[in-house]
């Protein structure tokens, strides 16, 4: 979670990169609070409070990254923790599509074109995040797929109750069952679809560890 | 002493910030499980945070027999906030209480996101009084039109102590849409829009009843936890602030100590009810005599009338 200034919640977000001594985060300024951390300057400090709630599990044998817009963010790291596997991305458009430079090996498309007509029949083992629609079309697709889903949420540790989405028919907390969850659980979002909408920006900040509250 | 406010922290999933309490305060339990309101659930304004969850929680039963002895094991005491839809199910869940080692009860009666129950608060306090002798605190609405009367009602069916206050209804619109964010439309509203309207709360009820009160409402810092102590409170609960600040407990008790200290006050509690001073500095007290039950019951939780 960051904690952007003037602002009562913190925002959930993935980690997009990790080099020694940095945690680096793609943020698409989209509203008050990823605007308020996207206006950081270097060396100023950020409140970070993580890392939170279940990841991508790294247990793979055939890792294909599949990305949708700002949902990228969690993959270039990803990738460098799998030894940087194929990829599969999707943008609305080219110049959201420079967000790709951040993902080896990474196959593009761009509206109209959809990320799932580049799926191969036999996919191997898919990780993806990104808007709801590409996340729900891939739970058809591909049963085993590991999939980041995104909820409105205050806290990240359980204790708002306010991410609830739900899984195999009873409420859950995303924060603390996900936000990775497999393709076999059988989701229901409501409103929890902000990056469907998000245009997608390159912009990364950065944030030094251990910033002052 | 400070409390984490009902419904802002799970101390299952979050045990080292539950730790760091002085007690712990469940999420309002009900009579049967509920799953809560569909959602969107939060929404985040520019005065504070509305919420709708709609008292999600597993029910007495499995509260009983499987969350309330993990809670008992992190160590700090605790506090079960109860809710129901009438006062037999308030008494119900006060009797099957009894029998643990729950510290004191707190009565929601004030859920700003669910329908409010059938009888009246003075009621619902008088049967829980008579199935429990556990401390029971009253949580009220500040939103009542007559909140003092109510804490007075309260005091005489039984209550120990108040918890003051809930959030009180708030709407959300989205700017584009000019519809509701909140899949309920309407909330409760937190936060710190949420604090002068606890400290009048506090401030009044304190002068109603003397009763030992349970501050909160948008407490960010030390200074904001004083004001509640010299307005009346006994002790401070946070809620909010713990979304954006885990760590608020330990930091807002080292700042209570330092403000108090700054004012010449031996300790936080010194400081408890001078809001009420005349401008000769002589406390006008409350004008009450608080019950010895109240007074017995309230000092084995730590609170003194």
């Amino acid at each position: 979670m960051l904690r952007p200034r003037g602002l009562l919640l913190p925002r959930p977000m993935s980690l997009c990169l990790a080099p020694p001594g940095e945690l680096a985060f793609l943020i698409d300024p989209i509203g008050p609070g990823t605007e308020s951390l996207c206006s950081l300057g270097v060396g100023e400090a950020i409140h970070v409070f993580g890392p939170l709630g279940n990841g991508f599990r790294l247990d793979v044998d055939r890792p294909l990254l599949v990305g949708g817009g700002i949902g990228i963010a969690p993959l270039p790291y990803l990738s460098e923790r799998l030894g940087m596997p194929p990829a599969l991305l999707g943008f609305r458009t080219s110049e959201h599509a420079a967000a790709a430079a951040l993902v080896p090996r990474a196959e593009v498309v761009v509206e109209p074109a959809l990320v799932t007509d580049l799926l191969p029949d036999d996919p191997g083992d898919v990780l993806a995040c990104g808007p709801e629609s590409m996340l729900r079309a891939l739970a058809q697709l591909v049963p085993g797929a590991q999939l980041a889903w995104e909820a409105p949420m205050a806290c990240g540790f359980g204790a708002c109750y306010g991410c609830a989405v739900e899984v195999d028919g009873r409420m859950a907390r995303l924060c603390v069952e996900g936000p990775v969850i497999s393709a076999r659980a059988e989701m229901t979002t409501e409103g929890g679809v902000a990056l469907s909408v998000a245009a997608c920006s390159s912009g990364r900040a950065l944030a030094r560890r251990g910033g002052g509250r | 002493m400070i409390l984490n406010a009902s419904g802002c922290l799970d101390a299952l999933t979050a045990p080292e910030v539950a730790r760091e309490f002085d007690a712990f305060v469940t999420k309002t339990v009900t009579p049967l499980q509920r799953e809560g309101n569909a959602p969107v659930r939060i929404a985040e304004t520019d005065v504070g945070m509305l919420n709708s969850i709609g008292l999600a929680n597993p029910g007495i039963d499995t509260f009983l027999a499987d969350l309330l002895p993990r809670l008992l094991d992190l160590g700090p005491p605790v506090w079960v906030s109860v809710g129901g839809f009438a006062a037999a199910e308030y008494a119900d869940l006060c009797a099957r209480l009894e029998r643990t080692d729950a510290a004191a009860i707190e009565l929601n009666l004030s859920c700003p996101n669910v329908a409010a129950p059938e009888d009246e608060a003075t009621a619902i306090v008088a049967a829980a009084r008579a199935a429990t002798g556990k401390p029971l605190f009253a949580k009220l609405s500040p939103a009542l039109p007559d909140l003092p009367a109510v804490a007075l009602a309260a005091a005489a069916a039984g209550a120990d102590g108040l918890a003051l206050v809930n959030t009180i209804r708030g709407l959300a619109l989205d700017p584009a849409t000019l519809r509701p964010r909140l899949g309920t439309a309407a909330g409760g509203l937190s936060g710190p829009a949420l604090r002068p309207v606890a400290l009048a709360a506090v401030h009044t009820c304190f002068r109603a009843t003397g009763l030992p009160i349970v501050g909160m409402g948008g407490v960010e810092t030390g200074a904001h936890a004083l004001e509640l102590i010299a307005a009346g409170a006994s002790a401070v609960a946070l809620g909010t602030v713990l979304f954006a600040d885990p760590g608020a407990a330990a930091r807002v008790r080292e700042e209570l100590a330092g403000e108090a200290r700054q004012r010449g006050f031996a300790d936080p509690l010194a400081a408890r009810g001078v809001a009420h001073a005349d401008l000769d500095g002589a406390p006008p007290g409350p004008v009450v005599r608080v019950a010895d039950g109240a007074r017995k019951r309230s000092a084995q939780v730590g609170l003194k009338v």
